[in-house]
């Protein structure tokens, strides 16, 4: 370059500029880097997106379907959607009749925070028939799954009514999945979208709204 | 032996020396890292943890690219290739057994590292970046446990994930998406598995090691402290301009280390050999049975360094039905160390000189560090409930909110306390 510069017979040779435009320089800079930046933002978006859950992850999402005719009275049945245990809790009168016993214990027994379960789960029992409810078994808290400690009493102490009792910090829930005030879990667990085909087949993942 | 030769020329003009020389700085790197970097001459015990740091990292990446050799980042492979490392292949067992000990070692070494800072006021003036590479070190390092542990793909591997990255879930609004982001799945799945793989093998430790190189870099620009917090520089021999106070790092220093080293090393082999698991503060129990997504193990815990800070999230009660603040406070328990340059209003860097009231404040800070992070290995339940009079709480709970309080207020009110003790006149050159 210094050659370029130097020989002055050469038709590339240049006047070096007696003042320095330092303003038009700035502007240059900021273009650059705008620039650059605006393609840097670009090229991440494959990048960051590339960590989101693929279309396999999400269709492994579909909703499944449950017979749940098997299931005794006071007992219950794990299903798996999307890779999470779903609870079917088959109530007994007596343990449905007790659920409206015990507000003033829990945290949100009127099922206020929506995001929780769907409209039409907003009740006592948090689902669409009395007895039968249905809770995504994920701790609220930090997502261990909770144990379930159906039977009233036993080494849950003599107030304990039956419910669900998370061994990572301690969170207690009852049966219908409402935590219990002074529980690390800040909300309810969450019911599931779900309807039944039959009345003995349930379908979780979809409201029954949208049929 | 190098005492005279500060002013003498720092390349080689012939020989093989001279040929590098001319094309790459060997002769000055060694000179300014090693055979001219002057150390203070009153290093003790503490000052083994640093190089022992180093010998780890080593000691870790050495091990795990063997590791990679056989293990496998798949959901349904994983957990039967850590099985096939530890049965079928030849020395499997003992470089596994190094790996998982030498995490568990690294975080002694550390903490014992950043124990010296914090005594001798290493962090002080003139040596803040050092300081503050070193906390990147720190949770770089954290990252890089959290990481692997998933790795094994057992019980705890899966739960222990699934609690730390739904702690993400906990930030209001956008905190449910960056923990699905994180997981790329709605669970932890074969997908976390898989970027975890990536996280641990290689995106973290370049990480690690451009951060390690950073902080011995600082930490050669303005020297190194010492036991008495007296800066070295300031009392050169007038002639050569080498501290009178100053020793040079090589031979005197690799050899105090290699000690260290040796010592260490014993340490090291005898737990592999005789307790690998130690009691399951290494490797816990419930690590070896597979994950299962849909059933928690009746008691999770993490593993044992990260259980002071597990302590202060199990601590902080939900605010307004959330458990951010807990998170929060976690998070903030670890990141303070960061303000404990700007937090030490002390005149004098050394606990030597120091007055009562920062001993005090200190020992309280370390009690509340044990006992935090005793609790955070057992269930809360473990001393039992108060009675009626304090609503049944657990006692454990109880506890370790009291030391949480404790913890942070060794920070918090660090600027007051340290104003007004009252400390002893530091000497101008270095006594022992």
């Amino acid at each position: 370059m210094s050659d370029i510069k130097t020989d002055k017979s050469n038709a590339l040779s240049f006047s070096a500029p007696t003042q320095i435009d330092q303003e038009k320089r700035n502007f240059l800079i900021a273009a650059t880097v705008c620039t650059g930046a605006i393609g840097a933002a670009a090229v991440a978006v494959p990048f960051v997106g590339s960590m989101l859950p693929s279309e396999r992850a999400k269709a492994a999402g579909a909703p499944v379907e449950v017979d749940i005719s098997k299931i005794q009275p006071g007992g219950m049945l794990t299903a798996e959607w999307r890779g999470q245990p779903v609870w079917i809790i088959n109530r007994t009168d007596a343990q449905t009749a007790e659920l409206s016993k015990h507000n003033d214990q829990l945290s949100d027994p009127m099922c206020e925070v929506t995001s929780q379960q769907p409209a039409y789960c907003k009740n006592t029992g948090r689902g669409i028939k009395p007895n039968i409810g249905v809770v995504v078994g994920i701790c609220t808290h930090l997502g261990c799954s909770p144990t379930a400690k159906l039977e009233a009493g036993g080494d849950m102490g003599d107030q304990w009514a039956g419910g669900f009792f998370c061994p990572c910090h301690g969170s207690k829930f009852d049966l219908a999945g409402r935590v219990f005030k002074g529980s690390p879990a800040p909300t309810n667990l969450v019911v599931p979208p779900h309807q039944y085909l039959t009345d003995t087949t349930l379908l979780i993942g979809v409201d029954t709204v949208e049929a | 032996m190098a005492q005279d030769k500060t002013t003498a020329k720092k390349v080689e003009a012939t020989g093989l020396m001279g040929w590098i020389d001319a094309r790459f700085p060997l002769t000055s790197n060694i000179k300014n890292h090693l055979t001219e970097y002057y150390a203070p001459k009153n290093f003790n015990f503490w000052y083994f943890f640093g190089s022992l740091a180093m010998l780890i990292l080593v000691l870790q990446i050495a091990t795990g690219i063997f590791l990679t050799m056989h293990y496998k980042p798949d959901a349904e492979l994983a957990f039967a290739s850590v099985e096939y490392i530890m049965r079928d292949v030849f020395g499997g067992n003992i470089i596994r057994y190094m790996h998982s000990t030498g995490a568990s070692m690294f975080f002694v070494v550390v903490y014992l590292h950043m124990f010296r800072g914090v005594i001798y006021g290493s962090y002080k003036n003139p040596r803040e970046l050092i300081w503050l590479f070193g906390v990147a070190i720190f949770l770089c390092l954290m990252g890089e446990a959290f990481f692997g542990y998933l790795l094994p793909w057992g019980q705890m591997s899966y739960w222990g994930a699934q609690v730390i990255v739904n702690l993400f879930a906990t930030i209001p609004l956008i905190g449910p998406d960056i923990s699905e982001w994180l997981r790329g799945d709605y669970l932890v799945s074969d997908a976390t598995l898989n970027r975890f793989f990536a996280f641990h093998v290689i995106a973290l430790p370049l990480v690690l090691l451009g951060l390690v190189a950073a902080h011995i870099i600082a930490l050669h620009e303005v020297g190194s402290n010492n036991p008495d917090g007296v800066e070295i520089k300031q009392n050169k021999d007038k002639k050569t301009g080498i501290p009178l106070d100053g020793i040079p790092f090589h031979p005197y220093y690799t050899v105090k280390d290699l000690v260290g080293v040796v010592v260490f090393l014993i340490v090291f082999v005898v737990i592999i050999c005789f307790a690998p698991e130690m009691g399951g503060y290494f490797l816990e129990a419930n690590n070896f049975i597979p994950a299962d997504s849909l059933k928690t193990p009746a008691h999770i815990a993490p593993v044992w360094y990260f259980t002071p800070y597990y302590s202060i999230l199990r601590a902080v009660p939900p605010v307004m039905n959330s458990q951010f603040p807990g998170v929060a406070a976690m998070g903030l328990s670890v990141m303070i160390f960061a303000l404990l340059p700007w937090l030490d209003k002390s005149p004098v860097k050394s606990i030597r000189y120091r007055g009562r009231l920062y001993k005090r404040w200190l020992a309280a800070f370390v009690v509340s560090f044990l006992v935090l992070g005793y609790l955070g290995t057992v269930p809360s339940n473990v001393w039992g409930h108060f009675g009626a009079w304090m609503g049944g709480a657990d006692r454990a709970t109880v506890i370790a909110r009291i030391f949480t309080v404790v913890y942070f207020a060794f920070f918090i009110l660090m600027p007051w306390y340290t104003a007004k003790d009252k400390t002893l006149p530091v000497p101008d050159r270095v006594v022992g």
